[in-house]
């Protein structure tokens, strides 16, 4: 089936995030939308799929135009979606998952699972995706939950399919089979449109790119144009890929974990006897896929975890069974992996946010009172020292974008006397230029001779960053490597094969 | 080369949801403007008026021969209603019917009397919702503040000025400790605020109804659950007429609150927990210390509308001490969208609808519960902004900003 947009514009408020975008899918082909984040990519894919109403355009199908008021109506069309947070009941098993919203009855009502075990296993074997039909989602990797998306989707006789940011949950090695999966959906006769940020993967897949930039389509490209090429499309201009840093000098050991283990509530294992180290003045990366222990770690040094064993020691101070308020006076630098959640209180204004962590000590308080005159001085001088662009220091911090609230946090954690400094996913959703000032700060935090601790799901910017690569796979170090280390071997070791 | 490439938006919505449809709500109906405010209040004045005059019996009359004589009906309408809402006027601002300048100015001291234990528990609610916490227990604190602050009005003996201001403090004191316990339990075992309040109610009420009946609190020689008077000395002295000294007690709260939150670091930290626990527990602030410090407060606040009730108009205890205050107060707190000088303002009004509806009824026929229905309606039409702003064509929200917000954080995009 042939798709086409034409002319899609979406507003919200006064803020366009789609502007007259034409894109053009053939039938059995991949096609691209590669953009940043905030770029327009998912907003003009809830249009397509009936959860946004565009103000102006068209949606045609096979060159007849469509009215869609919901998922219903584009589902009912043939077009399927696979979401990046998948829409799965954990507690439901597959099948039950697959029918949910179309459940087939044997009459009065009775629902007929055998059906949809049957529809299962048929598509299932047509894909050689090996389901179980009576398998709970909960219970499977993330990516063969991603499959049950699929063939729930295809169960819909779903001609045109979106993934949107399918490979952000995925091991290197899943994104690969995805990939594969792709590629057979498309000689099958599906259309496919494939939205991420992720250059290599476009490249690698993808019959046709459109790059979509600032809620403009600003160019299309052959999947043979270079990373560099699509890059400065995506981004509108040039970009430094690399992080310029010097060698490390690395010194004494700092902080040491031994042992160190930790359940989540539902008594699952989340941290298995991590052993690591990291001396002054280099940056340590832990690489692996989101959920791995990852989060556990960074929270349980910053004191956040209960429930430990083990030890986490810091430069001879023992860490667990401290407050937070300990650990930060310790000389703990902490830059939260969910930033709107952990690291800033939107509704506060950045002088606010900027003095979350003292507002009680000198030179902030004095006794009960705050010293207003102080923080707003304090804020004024670290606004202008991280360049937090804004309209002032009294401007609410949820206005501000990705990165200069980053910069808000940065700022804050960075200007704390520091014995470490743990930064987790630094640079998520934050634009290139953003993404450079972070990471100049942490090799300068690095060359200042503090020990710096990069909690990354990127592979990219953790072979970027690091000193040394300790990658974790279901809440254990496998293996601590050198940043020069092969993807391949990165891969495997992020899926926790020690070769 | 390494590619570095933007990674992925953290699901905003998702978690903000985890964080609970309760607080988003309480978020939403305080960061509103006061426009809204000032348009729900009048919406339901306007439905008070539809239903006065519908109960009304010569508009009922009148409606018999409407196509023959519509300007009859109007007319009837407008003689209920306005006859209803001036004499809510005259029973709670001004008496113009009065023979002298008190007599005139008799009602709005009566609104203030009113206006005192309502002002200050709704600082109670306030105070818990400027941490995320809703506060329903202001019943329970009342009747626990009122308790402490009689029983050392009638049991202990105190020379003149310093036993009224002991048994104010024991008033506070009794309500904080009794709200603090909600706040330990909230940040031991994580139950919520909500359930344990409303338990906590049911528990000091009839806690409270039982001391009645023992020589704790009851008056000695009577089979009724009553306490003997509070002492002359103990009783907040007069301003004018029946307006006392608890008044002042209420306006020095509503500066304190005020200071609290706008000049000190504890009300900073309680604001920070208020809007995003997570980012504050991760900031180093203890977010348990914090739930019951505010519970705390929000108690104290309610022991002054306890104290107000005991020592300034009750003077004896009886089960029907708190009212129906712990309740309205919640009302008067989302009306003044828990900012200090709203609440006084929001609490002076609900102050005045009660003192008025005694007149309307009086004067009128207009039964006083009229004036609840259009306080019933005030909180529907706060809890729904958007129906208001339909009716009132107000523009959405900070349409601009709510683009920037969006794209900003990128998760739309």
């Amino acid at each position: 089936m042939q798709l086409e947009l034409r002319g899609i514009t979406k507003r919200f408020g006064g803020f366009t995030a789609n502007d007259a975008i034409d894109v053009v899918v053939e039938p059995g082909q991949i096609h691209a939308l590669l953009g940043e984040n905030g770029a327009g990519k998912s907003t003009l894919m809830n249009v397509l799929y009936g959860l946004y109403r565009a103000e102006e355009g068209a949606i045609l199908l096979d060159g007849v135009e469509q009215h869609f008021s919901g998922p219903g109506d584009a589902m009912r069309a043939g077009i399927g979606m696979v979401h990046q947070h998948f829409m799965l009941v954990p507690v439901f098993t597959v099948a039950e998952n697959v029918m949910l919203g179309h459940e087939p009855t044997k009459g009065a009502g009775v629902l007929d699972l055998e059906t949809a075990r049957a529809r299962v296993r048929e598509i299932s074997a047509r894909f050689g995706f090996d389901l179980d039909p009576d398998a709970r989602i909960e219970d499977l990797p993330v990516g063969v939950q991603q499959r049950v998306e699929i063939v729930k989707a295809l169960s819909r006789d779903a001609k045109v399919l979106v993934f949107d940011e399918p490979t952000a949950v995925l091991t290197p090695q899943e994104t690969d089979e995805l990939i594969g999966i792709m590629r057979q959906l498309k000689e099958q006769g599906t259309s496919i449109v494939f939205i991420s940020h992720k250059l290599r993967e476009v490249r690698a897949v993808a019959d046709v790119i459109t790059v979509i930039r600032r809620g403009k389509v600003v160019g299309s490209a052959e999947p043979t144009a270079s990373s560099q090429e699509l890059a400065s499309l995506m981004v509108g201009r040039a970009v430094e890929l690399t992080v310029q840093k010097q060698t490390a000098k690395p010194g004494d050991v700092a902080l040491s974990i031994r042992g160190l283990s930790a359940r989540n509530e539902q008594g699952t294992v989340t941290l298995d006897g991590v052993d690591l180290d990291i001396h002054r003045g280099e940056i340590l990366a832990i690489a692996g896929v989101q959920g791995n222990g990852q989060t556990e770690l960074a929270n349980a040094i910053i004191g956040l975890l209960g429930g430990l064993e083990g030890s986490i020691s810091l430069e001879g101070r023992e860490l667990i069974g401290r407050s937070v308020k300990q650990v930060l006076d310790a000389g703990v630098g902490f830059v939260p992996e969910d930033r709107s959640h952990d690291g800033i209180v939107k509704e506060f204004t950045i002088a606010e946010n900027l003095i979350l962590d003292r507002s009680d000590r000198e030179p902030f308080a004095s006794g009960l009172s705050l010293k207003l005159g102080t923080v707003r001085e304090f804020a004024e001088q670290k606004s202008r020292e991280y360049d937090v662009r804004s309209q002032g220091i009294e401007t609410k911090v949820g206005r501000l974008s990705g990165g200069n609230q980053q910069k808000v946090v940065l700022a804050r954690e960075l200007s704390r006397p520091l014995k470490l400094f743990i930064a987790s996913q630094p640079t998520r959703g934050l634009d290139v230029g953003s993404i450079q000032f972070v990471h100049e700060q942490i090799v300068a935090t690095r060359d200042a001779g503090v020990p710096v601790l990069i909690v990354s799901t990127e592979l990219d910017e953790v072979v970027a960053l690091a000193d040394r690569i300790a990658v974790m796979y279901q809440g254990r170090i496998v293996d601590v490597v050198a940043p020069d280390t092969s993807r391949e071997r990165l891969g495997s070791l992020m899926a926790g094969v020690v070769a | 080369m390494s590619a570095v490439t933007p990674p992925a938006v953290p699901p905003v919505e998702e978690r903000d949801r985890r964080d609970g449809k309760v607080g988003t709500v309480v978020r939403e109906i305080m960061s509103g403007s006061v426009v809204l405010s000032i348009a729900a209040i009048l919406l339901s004045f306007v439905i008070g008026g539809i239903l006065i005059a519908a109960s009304d019996e010569d508009v009922q009359e009148t409606a018999g021969y409407f196509f023959a004589r519509p300007g009859d009906m109007l007319g009837a309408i407008l003689d209920a209603v306005g006859g209803a809402y001036g004499a809510l006027l005259r029973g709670a601002v001004f008496n113009p019917r009065g023979d002298n300048l008190g007599e005139m100015l008799g009602p709005i001291s009566e609104t203030l009397v009113y206006a005192t234990p309502l002002v200050a528990a709704g600082l109670g609610v306030a105070v818990a919702f400027r941490a995320g916490l809703f506060n329903i227990g202001g019943t329970g604190q009342i009747v626990a503040g009122a308790a402490a602050a009689g029983w050392v009005g009638f049991a202990v003996d105190l020379p003149p000025v310093l036993h009224v201001i002991v048994a104010l403090v024991a008033g506070i004191l009794g309500a904080a400790v009794w709200a603090g316990i909600v706040g330990i339990l909230k940040a031991r075992t994580g139950a919520h605020e909500v359930i344990l309040t409303i338990m906590l109610n049911y528990i000091a009420l009839r806690l409270f109804d039982y001391l009645l009946t023992t020589p704790v609190l009851q008056q000695p020689g009577t089979v009724n659950p009553i306490s003997p008077p509070v002492s002359g000395d103990a009783m907040f002295p007069s301003i004018v007429g029946r307006l006392h000294w608890g008044f002042v007690a209420m306006l020095l709260a509503v500066f304190a609150i005020w200071w609290l939150f706008a000049k000190s670091n504890l009300g900073f930290k309680i604001r920070a927990v208020g809007l995003s626990p997570s980012a504050a527990r991760t900031a180093g602030i203890n977010v348990g210390i914090i739930y019951v410090v505010t519970f705390a407060i929000a108690g104290g606040l309610m022991g002054i509308a306890g104290s107000a009730q005991i020592l300034g108009t009750e003077r004896t205890l009886t089960g029907g001490i708190a009212g129906s205050i712990g309740f309205d107060a919640i009302t008067v707190a989302l009306l003044g969208r828990s900012k200090p000088f709203g609440v006084l303002a929001a609490g002076i009004l609900f102050g005045a609808l009660r003192a008025g509806s005694r007149t309307m009824q009086a004067s009128e026929g207009v039964p006083v519960d009229i004036v609840l229905v259009v306080q019933s309606f005030i909180v529907l039409f706060l809890a729904a902004p958007p129906l208001v702003r339909a009716i009132f064509r107000l523009p959405a929200p900070g349409s601009r900003a709510t683009a920037i917000l969006s794209r900003s954080k990128g998760a739309k995009a």
